[in-house]
């Protein structure tokens, strides 16, 4: 056989087995995606990013935010009706 | 609404002191172990921003076809409170990635749509604040095309190839995942609802100040 010939059948031959062993091999999917898995405890050993830091940022910034959102429309709110008070007094007096 | 909204607070109050307690019991996940904590509040949070987009949008449609005032003042608190809750998802959910995924952010259809909405809301509060007289139709159009968002956020993750996890993770939860999650849920729900009702009762006021004001000067 003919060098030339020799790689035409080399590369068909690739090409075909190409899909065969995509479809041999499902490909690989993200852990966790489709449904949660419970343990009773994680696996934390040897972690390069801390977890609990992450956790910690997490619901820390929920309650600080909310709180903080709370108590400004709370003084937001006070502070309208200390206005209007003191202008329905100023009217009252005019 | 007036009488209920101390004890809903206080309720929302207990809820928010015992969800800790309830995530704590909650099984940990295999694959990712204590940072699928997270997921408890961020994605209720998630929730409590659809329903305040709903009332942003839902305010803003009564407001551009019968222009009353109570449907403006509605759009304006739900605008509010999608840019806050949105916020905190938009923050929480990198802090879980990093450690799930290993990256702070992808452009993911999830994740890229909820920018999106959450954008689309801020130009709304943007345009009430900035944009001057008669800019509360075009801001409330805005909040329409918001509110149109939330269906492309929620099903994203099933429509497209991505790495946020799924809806399908909800109806599976296990039972010790699945009670603290809907508490948590529900709590976060009632807190944004008393929250949007606050707001609103701010925005009624402001407008009774102005029409003072006006009376004043007449």
């Amino acid at each position: 056989m003919k060098p030339i010939a020799r790689l035409l059948v080399i590369v068909i031959v690739l090409f075909a087995a190409a899909p065969l062993s995509a479809q041999q091999q499902p490909p690989p999917k993200p852990a966790a995606q489709d449904a949660f898995v419970p343990v009773d405890a994680p696996n934390n050993q040897q972690e390069a990013i801390p977890a609990q830091r992450l956790v910690g940022i997490a619901y820390g910034l929920i309650w600080v935010l909310l709180l903080g959102y709370v108590w400004s429309v709370r003084s937001r709110l006070a502070r309208v009706e200390r206005e209007m008070e003191a202008l329905n007094r100023r009217t009252a007096r005019q | 609404m007036q009488k209920l909204f101390t004890p809903l607070l206080i309720l929302v109050a207990a809820m928010f002191a015992y969800a800790p307690m309830m995530i704590l019991d909650a099984p940990y996940e295999s694959t990712m172990g204590l940072v699928q904590k997270i997921f408890y509040f961020h994605a209720s949070l998630g929730m409590a921003m659809f329903l305040a987009a709903f009332a942003s949008g839902i305010g803003s449609a009564v407001f551009l076809f019968s222009r009353r005032p109570w449907a403006d003042h509605l759009a304006v608190a739900g605008a509010e409170l999608t840019s806050i809750v949105g916020f905190l998802v938009l923050v929480t959910g990198p802090l879980w990635a990093r450690k799930a995924w290993g990256v702070w952010w992808v452009w993911d259809p999830r994740l890229t749509s909820t920018l999106v909405m959450w954008m689309i809301f801020n130009a709304y509060l943007l345009l009430r604040r900035y944009g001057g007289p008669g800019s509360e139709r075009l801001a409330a159009a805005v909040a329409l095309f918001g509110m149109a968002n939330v269906p492309f956020v929620y099903w994203s993750v099933n429509v497209w190839r991505t790495l946020h996890p799924k809806t399908s993770v909800i109806p599976t939860l296990v039972p010790g995942m699945r009670g603290a999650f809907w508490f948590c849920v529900v709590a976060f729900l009632l807190l944004t609802s008393l929250l949007i009702a606050m707001r609103t009762e701010l925005e009624k006021r402001r407008q009774q100040l102005d029409e003072l004001y006006l009376a004043a000067e007449e």
